[in-house]
């Protein structure tokens, strides 16, 4: 579902001095439906920098990323856009959302733009936040107001609404609570057993243990020079 | 439901827009030059570049308000492609009043001030032929509340609205007759930081629900991240970069692009 081959990025700073900084060298994973791949190594060493490349908001210098039959690397913008729209999710560490919109219209903007009928995509959404224990008295406000750890909550609400076939997942279960933890989790769980398949960045050992099937470490794609 | 038929993707997809090598000069002065793009139905392009940039012209030229020097704007009528650059002047208007809409950074300059808010969008839909007094007005009432403005403003004139609010109307006046292409023009710009969120979710709904196509001209990169889909940025009149929103603001390639996306304040 998603297969990674000969990538490498760099860097070009041009308002320092032109300096080019290569991050990135013959990177290659591959991950199959159902299956959950978990990214390895020290902060800074390129996890965040690869999960960029395959969601497209990172430019690929050389190499393919297939995602579900479209080379991530090379395809036009519309092509990405209907990536993300049907095949490809990502939950970012980050919500970033328009000011003002209420949580449960948040999460179910993905299942909207994909056509489905608004009461539809809202009771979904209704469902995940009573999952994710996002309190019903919150669900018409913005979250842009809400605690860090609930935020995130509603981003990966966001994320699972649809079932995407391939998942981005940048640090899930980052600042949630035990019993918010094993909800994630066993979302994730689920998301692989209905065929997905996961790329995923967990500093949480335990869960990156109970998930994963596999790790890659990203120093294995450190470019030889900076090594 | 018409937003079912929006994910049924045809499988050749003709743009709504295509923009090849339009240039516009002032004098000797390059106002802006080779520009070439095309849009797809759903799509929101955002332009942005300083004051002086060349994005305000580029919108000029292509909604028809400017003559270019060079180049071919083609937009996908009813009847086929056709360049609206070279089509004669009274079926450009007819374009303008039914296929396309302009909205201004002013809502003075779109707006009606001596008219109700009723009449502002009315008076849109009589342009197009609608006779039917008591059918016109039901379907300003219906688009005044699709904007957030109460029943009860109908009479009101634009004068006695706030800002954001007569944005909303102006939006309203420029979307009733379905259009299938929006220009706007710095959209947000002049208006307090909470009323711009409004306007945002607003136009993100419009879009979505009614399938249109824009064109989005702003200095604020904010606004372009949460509203458009691709991406151009301008400078001295070329385009220095285009692509995905997220791409060009997270990994901008040219020099210019880094510069403006590492001036943003963060808040």
């Amino acid at each position: 579902m998603i297969e990674i081959r000969n990538l490498s990025k760099s860097f070009t700073l041009h308002n320092q001095g032109s300096a080019v900084i290569p991050v990135m060298q013959d990177a290659a994973l591959h991950v199959a439906a159902g299956e959950c791949v978990g990214l390895i190594g020290a902060s800074g060493a390129g996890k965040s920098t690869l999960m960029r490349m395959v969601w497209g908001n990172y430019l690929a210098a050389s190499g393919v990323i297939r995602v579900g039959g479209l080379d991530v690397a090379s395809a036009e913008p519309r092509q990405i856009i209907r990536l993300r729209r049907d095949t490809l999710g990502y939950v970012s560490q980050f919500l970033r959302v328009v000011p003002r919109v209420p949580t449960r219209e948040v999460v179910a903007e993905p299942l909207l733009n994909l056509g489905v009928p608004p009461d539809q995509a809202r009771d979904r959404a209704a469902s995940l936040l009573a999952r994710l224990n996002i309190p019903e008295r919150l669900w018409s406000l913005s979250p842009t107001t809400f605690s860090g750890g609930e935020q995130q909550r509603v981003n990966i609400a966001r994320g699972f609404a649809h079932g995407y076939p391939a998942l981005l997942l940048d640090e899930p279960t980052a600042s949630l609570d035990a019993t918010n933890r094993e909800v994630v989790l066993a979302l994730i769980e689920e998301a692989k057993a209905r065929g997905a398949a996961i790329l995923g960045i967990f500093h949480d050992e335990a869960a990156r243990a109970r998930v994963c099937d596999r790790v890659v470490d990203v120093r294995d794609f450190t470019p030889k020079a900076a090594a | 439901m018409d937003f079912m038929q929006k994910s049924v993707a045809p499988s050749v997809e003709t743009p709504l827009l295509s923009v090849q090598g339009l240039t516009k000069r002032y004098g000797a002065r390059i106002g802006c030059a080779d520009i070439g793009f095309d849009l797809f139905p759903g799509e929101v392009l955002g332009i942005v570049g300083e004051s002086g940039s060349g994005k305000s012209t580029l919108l000029s030229c292509l909604a028809g308000h400017l003559a270019p020097d060079e180049g071919q704007v083609i937009f996908d009528t009813a009847s086929g492609p056709r360049d609206t650059v070279t089509m004669p002047e009274a079926e450009r208007r007819r374009m303008a009043r039914t296929d396309w809409a302009y909205v201004h950074q002013n809502p003075r300059d779109g707006l009606r001030m001596g008219v109700s808010a009723g009449g502002n969008v009315g008076e849109r839909l009589m342009a197009i032929g609608a006779r039917h007094y008591g059918e016109i007005r039901e379907t300003a009432v219906d688009w005044l509340g699709r904007v957030e403005i109460a029943a009860d403003r109908i009479d009101d004139r634009p004068r006695a609205f706030s800002g954001g609010m007569q944005q909303r109307l102006q939006i309203a006046r420029n979307l009733v007759t379905g259009p299938r292409l929006v220009f706007m023009d710095e959209p947000t710009g002049g208006l307090d930081v909470s009323v711009q969120a409004r306007l945002l979710d607003l136009l993100r709904g419009l879009v979505r629900e009614m399938g249109l196509s824009a064109i989005i001209v702003t200095h604020d990169l904010a606004v372009v991240r949460l509203l458009a889909d691709r991406l151009m940025v301008m400078k001295g009149g070329y385009v220095v970069e285009q692509g995905l929103t997220d791409q060009v603001l997270d990994d901008p390639q040219h020099a210019y692009t880094q510069l403006l996306v590492s001036s943003v304040l963060q808040v």
